[in-house]
Parts: structure tokens; C-alpha cells; sequence
């Protein structure tokens, strides 16, 4: 293939589930265990957000595309008790569901029948759906399938039957079951889970369909990059997220499979599926991921002491297209990739240097000339609260200061080089959904509009937490705007760095027969 | 402090004895830095881990803090730590360090 692969569209979505913060986000499951009769647990319901506040939410309007990371940037911090004027659910990358309408979607993308609701919430969800023009006749007949479902089928489901409960506005609605009397890895826990994540992403997929414009046909390879695992007892990440979700989300002709590296998945699968493309092995590669139930109101002790909402109520996902050289669209450049190796040691100077600056300097850039760098982008509003500070511009400090170091910049300029190069974050917290790609969406229309050259998207994970390694991971990769070079076999039409390596190679060698005639 | 970590403190101040032990930190704030100062100090604040409640009063320090910058070799401190000297509030740190010392430590 001539040129680089390019990033062709991108979609991104939430569903907004206050009722799983309640019973399946982990701080609050695990207070229900520890210590059920806690002041937070009383306090929490006072605390969650309605549907409308939560979609005029302004991160949340940034996240799919009705409002600019640079809308966010000029909002006075915090966000929680502001509103974006324009809001709707509507995005141009996607949307923001409701909680009745994404049970409904779960229950359409369980194809083992684990997944029962109350047979009049399940109609009145059927004719949500149906106005949207997101799924087909047949796959909203699944909702058909609850009219025996009355309340007490669903109570007695999960009170003698260890199904997992799905409720709405605080009433039982639902219930997933078990897939298995022993297997703990298909118990309705991890079956609910695994749905949520499997829907969500089924959700981005579709939008990206719907929004970005893609045909689905074309489509030839899907990479998962969630953190979940799917599989039974004898296989716990057996995985392939990637192919269920892109089954019901209609990419006939596509296969895949999953990618994980905790919150660096997203750039790990991103790299897979650029080299994908470069090789020629596939023409259109999507990098899909669903959210996470487990991370519902992880902060949210903290949110209800300082009297906040629950902020971390939505489950989140996005998908990206990479394809085949256009000509047009923003490239990755395969050959400027950072990458955090098992060498190089967990101190954050040798993290940023392996991301940041030696990729850079292996290509003659300097970190000055990438314009936008997308680290983790989680939203300030949600960690500042939680004593986690503000996580996105902690990164460009470091990465400023070790332009510091290198001498490309004044010290007295970190400032203004966070301000300049960086953003305010705008994701939810969920895990791999902040870690870089929220930005590719943006910087798609930013390059196209001539307004971003170069940028920078970097991922990394915290592998500790899997209790296999006390290793840091990450890796980053170049994104810029189209160079033209699909067109003139392979070399770029112009390439700056390239550009300026010849100049300072010709300077030197002036330099040199100066000195030359003057000896 | 996560619980692990108090867990190996804890450890470590029974098998050295308190008086031998010193906690170096590399929190990047000053508010966590003293948090988890207070933890080996005064006890876990959050009620939390195995240092709930135990008065270690260990000695502690912030790795930025004169005290233990001076005793790390220099190019080694320039390699490992000097970046992120840049990025964080030493002088926060410092203070809020240097108060929970006074308060709590048992050994200086």
C-alpha cells in the first residue's frame, strides 16, 4: 500500500444507567457487602442525575460531537452545575441512550435468551427503539419474546433462580440469568457484564454505520479492545467480543477478534489495526469497544461527601475505522510509534520519554511540533472531586517538562505548552474509553479543516492490577494530515521532518565549508 | 495507601522494628502525600486497611524533600526523578510533609 492507513470515521456513545451505578458498580457492591447500613449507600440515590441533566452534561455533549473539546476548555471549572445550551441526545458521532432503551438493546444481543423483562416496560422499550431506526424488524422481535414475563416471573427469577436484577427508576424491570448452575465465569454477574459491554459496543458500531457513514460490507476485520473477558470455566478470556458484537450490529462480512492491554487497548488495538492496513493484509479495519458496569460511581464516595451527582453513570463506547489510504483522510504514521518496553522501568520521566520524546526524535521532530497530544482524557470534573487531580493536564506537565529537559522548550514556558499542546479532559472514566480516543473523532474534523497538523494519541495501562506483572505499559502513535503520498508511490509530497532534516544537513555542511576555507 | 502497601508496611516496621524504618513517598500532590504520610504515621485515616488504627509514627519523607535528595546519587535523581520535580507543588509537599512529621513521627 502507498501512503499510511488512514483514520476514516468514528463513532462514540453512552448509556446512561443510573440504576446499575446503584447495583453493579464495584464501590458500591463492595459497600453492600462490607458495610450495608452506610451513610453513602443512603445518601447515593439522592445523588444520581436525571436523563436530561446527564445529556446537557457538557463532557458528555464533547464525547459525541455536539459540542468541541475547545467548548470545554473555555467552560469555567467545574462542569457538573453547567449546562450545554444545545443539548441532545443526538450526536454527530453517536448518541446517549437512556437506561429502559439500552436494557432493551442488551436484551437484543443475547442470543443465549439469559436476558428477561417485565412484559409491558419491554413493549413500552420495543416502541423507543423502533422510532430510532437503529435495528431491524427481527431484532427488535426479540423484545416479543417477554409476554409471560410478568413481575413475579421476574422476582422469583432473581430471588430463586440467581439471576442478576435489571431495574428502572429504582422498580425491578428485568433479570439476567445464570448461563450455567456452577461455571462461575457465565454466572449472571459476568453475563451481565459481558452483555453490557457486548451492547454498548453493538451501540458504537451501529452509530458508526449511521454517522461516520460506514457501509458496513466493506467492513473486513474487527479488533475488541475492552477489559472485560468472555469464555466459560476452562477458557475464562476465551474472548471474541469483537465478532458478537459486530454479528448483531449487521458487519456480514467481517471476522475479528480481541485486543486487551488494560486502558492501553485501545492504542494497542489501534497499532494492530493500522499495521492491518499498511500490510495490505485488510482494506477496512474497525478498533470497537463497549463499557463497563464494574466502574459505575467508582468515585462516587467522594461525589456524594462533597455533595456532587453521581457523575460516573454512563457506560461508554466508541469504534474507528481505519482503512486503506484515501488521499484525504488523517493518516497514522506507522513508523513514528512510541512504545513502553519491558526495559523501560516505571519512573515517569522513562514513561514519557518511551511515548513521547523518543519517537519524536527518532523521526527529527520536536515535541513542539505536535500540536495536540491525546493522553488519558479523562474528564477533570469526575477525578479532581476524588483527591486523582486532573489526569490529562498531569501528562502534558510531564511531557512539557521533559521538553524542558531536552531543551526544546524554556522552563518558564510549561504553561503555556500544557495550554497550547493540551485539551481538558472530557471522557468518562471507564477504564480504556478515556486512553487517547476520545480525541480521534475531533482530530478527524480538526485535520480535515486544516486547523490540527499533527497529533499525538497515547495509551497506557497500569498492568499491576491483574496481579501478573508490577510492569507500566503504553505505546502512542502519530496522527497527521493527509500527505498525499498514496498518490505518488509512497513518498511524501511534503514532508516536514523530512523537509527539515535536509535543511539542518545542508546547514551543517555550509557550516563545515566555512570553517573548512577559513582554516 | 492502598491496602497492600499498608499491609507490607505494617510488615516491614514488625520485622525491622519502627524505629529502623523509613517510608519514602512519590506521591505526586501534596494532599496524597500527606494522606499517606498520615497512614504510616497516625494510622489509616479512611479506616480502611491494617493500618487502621496503628500509630506506626514511622519516619517519612517525600522523595523530593532535601532530606532524601541528598542522599541519592545526583544522576541518578536527574534520571529517575528530576522531570517530575518540575511537575509537582515540592514546595506544598514539603510543608504538608514536614507537619505531619511534627505531629505524628516517634523516631526523629
Amino acid at each position: 500500500m502507498n501512503g499510511y492507513p488512514v483514520l476514516k470515521g468514528a463513532s462514540y456513545t453512552l448509556a446512561i444507567t443510573p440504576d446499575m451505578v446503584i447495583h453493579n458498580g464495584t464501590t458500591q457492591t463492595t459497600e453492600m457487602i462490607v458495610n450495608p447500613e452506610s451513610e453513602y449507600l443512603k445518601e447515593l440515590p439522592n445523588h444520581l442525575r436525571s436523563f436530561e441533566d446527564a445529556v446537557s452534561y457538557i463532557p458528555n455533549q464533547v464525547y459525541i460531537g455536539n459540542a468541541k473539546p475547545a467548548d470545554l476548555a473555555a467552560t469555567e471549572f467545574p462542569f457538573y452545575d453547567k449546562k450545554w445550551e444545545n443539548a441532545s441526545r443526538d450526536g454527530k458521532y453517536g448518541q446517549i441512550m437512556p437506561e429502559d432503551e439500552f436494557y432493551g438493546l442488551i436484551q437484543i444481543c443475547d442470543v443465549f435468551e439469559l436476558v428477561m423483562l417485565e412484559k409491558s416496560f419491554a413493549a413500552s422499550v420495543k416502541e423507543k427503539l423502533a422510532a430510532q431506526n437503529l435495528l431491524k424488524e427481527d431484532q427488535l422481535a426479540a423484545l416479543d419474546k417477554n409476554s409471560e414475563n410478568d413481575d413475579a416471573k421476574i422476582a422469583s427469577l432473581v430471588n430463586d433462580e440467581h439471576a442478576e436484577p435489571l431495574y428502572f427508576e429504582h422498580k425491578l424491570v428485568g433479570a439476567v440469568k445464570r448461563a450455567h448452575d456452577v461455571d462461575v465465569n457465565l454466572s449472571a454477574h459476568v453475563m451481565l457484564e459481558n452483555l453490557v459491554t457486548k451492547a454498548s459496543n453493538v451501540l458504537s458500531l451501529i452509530e458508526l454505520v449511521k454517522k461516520a457513514g460506514v457501509n458496513p460490507d466493506e467492513v473486513d476485520y474487527v479488533i475488541d479492545c475492552c477489559e472485560e473477558a468472555c469464555g466459560d470455566m476452562n477458557q475464562r478470556g476465551g474472548g471474541n467480543f469483537a465478532k458478537a458484537a459486530a454479528e448483531i450490529a449487521g458487519y456480514t462480512n467481517a471476522t475479528g477478534s480481541d485486543v486487551r492491554g488494560f486502558c492501553a487497548g485501545p492504542a494497542h488495538a489501534m497499532l494492530h489495526a493500522a499495521a492491518l492496513v499498511k500490510a495490505g493484509t485488510f482494506k477496512n479495519v474497525v478498533v470497537t469497544a463497549g463499557g463497563c458496569t464494574a466502574k459505575l460511581g467508582m468515585n462516587g464516595k467522594d461525589h456524594v461527601k462533597k455533595g456532587l451527582p453521581i457523575l460516573e453513570d454512563a457506560i461508554a463506547g466508541f469504534s474507528v475505522l481505519v482503512s486503506a489510504d484515501d488521499g484525504v483522510s488523517p493518516q497514522i504514521r506507522t513508523d513514528i510509534i512510541g512504545r513502553h518496553t519491558i526495559g523501560t522501568g516505571s519512573a515517569p520521566q522513562n514513561v514519557i520519554g518511551s511515548l513521547v520524546a523518543d519517537p519524536l526524535e527518532r523521526a527529527g521532530l520536536l515535541m513542539t511540533d505536535i500540536d495536540k497530544y491525546s493522553p488519558e482524557m479523562q474528564n477533570p470534573d469526575i477525578t479532581k472531586p476524588a483527591g486523582a487531580g486532573d489526569v490529562p493536564e498531569a501528562n502534558y506537565k510531564m511531557i512539557a517538562a521533559l521538553a524542558v529537559k531536552k531543551g526544546q522548550i524554556a522552563r518558564t514556558d510549561i504553561a503555556n505548552f500544557v495550554k497550547e499542546h493540551g485539551m481538558t479532559g472530557w471522557a468518562p472514566t471507564q477504564g480504556h474509553i478515556p486512553s487517547g480516543v476520545p480525541y480521534i473523532g475531533p482530530l478527524r474534523e480538526e485535520v480535515l479543516a486544516g486547523e490540527t497538523k499533527r497529533a499525538m494519541i497515547i495509551g497506557k495501562g497500569s498492568l499491576f492490577l491483574g496481579r501478573m506483572t508490577n510492569l507500566f505499559d503504553g505505546v502512542s502513535f502519530v496522527v497527521q494530515a493527509n500527505d498525499g503520498s498514496a498518490a505518488n508511490g509512497g513518498e511524501a509530497g511534503f514532508d516536514e521532518a523530512k523537509v527539515k532534516a535536509m535543511i539542518g544537513q545542508a546547514m551543517r555542511e555550509f557550516a563545515n565549508g566555512l570553517l573548512g576555507s577559513e582554516e | 495507601m492502598d491496602l497492600e502497601n499498608q499491609k507490607r508496611v505494617k510488615d516491614f516496621a514488625e520485622q525491622y522494628g519502627p524505629e529502623n524504618v523509613v517510608v519514602v513517598l512519590g506521591a505526586a500532590e501534596g494532599e496524597a502525600a500527606g494522606l499517606a504520610a498520615e497512614t504510616v504515621t497516625a494510622g489509616d485515616p479512611t479506616f480502611a486497611g491494617p493500618l487502621a488504627g496503628v500509630q506506626l509514627g514511622l519516619t517519612v519523607y517525600h522523595i523530593c524533600e532535601d532530606e532524601i535528595k541528598a542522599e541519592v546519587d545526583a544522576g541518578v535523581y536527574d534520571e529517575q526523578i528530576s522531570m517530575m520535580e518540575m511537575v509537582m507543588d515540592v514546595d506544598d509537599i514539603a510543608n504538608e510533609m514536614s507537619s505531619i512529621r511534627d505531629e505524628f513521627c516517634k523516631y526523629l
